[in-house]
């Protein structure tokens, strides 16, 4: 991992899809420092769109009926579609519950 | 090494039944809610001595009344609480109220208004108050383990930011004290929802995972199913998690589950506002996911200190438990500071790891433990709600 440098997303689990934006102002093309929490492991992804602070990304091309995985669970499922470096929210992602 | 946790101490006041308290309240405590006026003029009467309205008390019956009274006589029992006037509409519940809290040994006394009048109620609890205040004023604190101290935990307007970094600095905390003889306690039933199986597994034992699936459940078939008009979509996620990135109840309910740490496992399921039986240790309290309702609810079982992660920024308090803010949301630490009494905002930029944020958190225990007012305490939050099972008659 670099020195000093902040990440911009962070990922909680090696098996999951989405990270979480860790940092204000955020905008499309950013391309971003991203840390595994698990094991301290960074990787790089640019960023397809302006997205908030604790909104989640992408990490891989999603489509509707797509299982999203963080902290290594299930976390609900996709009814739309999500790029690589995506937003992943309310407006794509719902529970499997209600 | 680790840290012998063990060896360290506080200043508090130690109750006559053993307990420890970091605070020194006097309570003015209605039984109900027409009692109210009465104890605040005795508040204002009397410095030093707090009142504590509510809104119920009247015409509740079977499990609900049962809670009510749990409520309010854990209140006055509560260690951090040295002394409380008791004022009720008439005699027979207010002798309930004042026996249940007499049995700590602190002292309290009742009074009631029928054919007395607030006018001669309030004189006459005025100088019981009084005398109160001036015998609590000059009680010594003295030295005490930090392990003997019970410590809470609810999380509010939960982000993405509480499951990476505010939640782990508690069950950090939890995983590091519990060892050594401290009792916490979770709860927040609706909250878990998505990662019961997970939650199921924590237990210590096959009861207490049996009761806590049982407790889940009824949540689900007699509150969830009897009363939804929608999916649930729009309060579970609340508007406040979903401007701060969560999507999902599932997602809620892991970062939430993140707060009983790593090697932790609770011994029993306790009921709103029962105080645990069964030793030192971690339990899990059937409690609404509700700030308030739920740290009153704690409260009212004995905790002395509340641990509340926040992501977007809860700003709630208690009247007689001081409750400890964390948040790891740079965000809110820009724009809401004033309520922030532990930053973990290191966390989120790695400079800060999950165990040195425990550590920050135990640190605050203990100075909070020692007199520093908190964030809430100082800001002047003391929420105060009761949980209300079914109507009245």
């Amino acid at each position: 991992m670099i020195a000093n440098a902040h990440p911009q997303l962070l990922v909680h689990d090696k098996a999951d899809n989405v990270g979480v934006v860790v940092v204000e102002g955020l905008t499309a093309g950013t391309e971003m420092l991203c840390v595994c929490t698990e094991d301290n492991s960074d990787f790089r992804l640019t960023a397809k769109a302006d997205i908030p602070i604790g909104h989640k990304v992408a990490l891989k091309d999603l489509s509707a009926g797509d299982t999203i995985i963080k902290y290594g669970e299930d976390i609900g499922k996709m009814v739309g579609g999500a790029e690589t470096g995506g937003h992943v929210h309310v407006h794509n992602l719902k529970t499997k519950r209600w | 090494m680790a840290f012998d946790f063990t060896q360290e101490t506080v200043k508090a006041w130690r109750r006559e039944n053993g307990r420890v308290g970091v605070r020194n309240h006097v309570l003015i405590l209605p039984v109900d809610d027409i009692s109210n006026a009465a104890c605040e003029a005795v508040a204002n009467n009397v410095k030093g001595t707090m009142a504590i309205p509510h809104a119920y008390g009247r015409l509740q019956f079977g499990e609900d009344l049962d809670l009510h009274f749990r409520t309010i006589i854990g209140t006055g029992a509560n260690p951090n609480v040295a002394a409380v006037v008791v004022i009720g509409i008439e005699p027979e519940w207010t002798k309930i109220i004042v026996d249940g809290i007499a049995k700590t040994g602190k002292p309290v006394e009742g009074f009631w208004i029928e054919q007395n009048g607030d006018f001669e109620t309030i004189r006459k609890a005025s100088w019981k108050a009084k005398e109160f205040v001036h015998w609590a004023s000059e009680l010594q604190k003295e030295d005490c383990a930090l392990t003997d101290l019970w410590v809470s935990t609810k999380c509010g307007e939960s982000d993405t930011t509480t499951g990476l970094s505010s939640c782990p600095t508690v069950g950090n905390m939890y995983d590091k004290l519990l060892p050594h003889g401290l009792y916490g306690v979770f709860g927040e039933t609706s909250e878990i929802t998505g990662a019961e199986h997970i939650c199921e597994k924590r237990a210590a034992n096959p009861e207490a995972a049996e009761k806590f699936m049982k407790t889940w459940k009824a949540y689900q078939d007699d509150v969830i199913e009897q009363f939804k008009t929608s999916d649930l979509s729009d309060s579970q996620p609340t508007k406040g998690n979903i401007l701060g990135g969560l999507s999902t109840i599932e997602e809620k309910a892991l970062g939430n589950l993140e707060k009983i740490g790593r090697t932790s496992t609770y011994i029993d399921v306790l009921e709103p506002a029962e105080a645990p039986t069964k030793g030192a240790g971690l339990y899990f309290m059937d409690t609404s996911s509700a700030a308030a309702e739920c740290v009153t609810l704690m409260a009212a079982a004995g905790y002395v200190i509340h641990t509340f992660p926040t992501g977007q920024g809860n700003v709630v308090g208690n009247p007689i438990v001081p409750v400890i803010k964390i948040s790891g949301n740079p965000r809110t630490l820009r724009t809401m500071a004033e309520h922030i009494d532990v930053d973990v905002t290191g966390v989120l930029t790695r400079e800060m790891t999950i165990d040195q944020a425990g550590d920050a958190l135990i640190e605050m225990i203990k100075r909070t433990a020692n007199g520093r007012m908190t964030a809430a305490e100082a800001l002047g939050h003391r929420e105060f709600s009761m949980t209300k099972l079914y109507r009245s008659a």
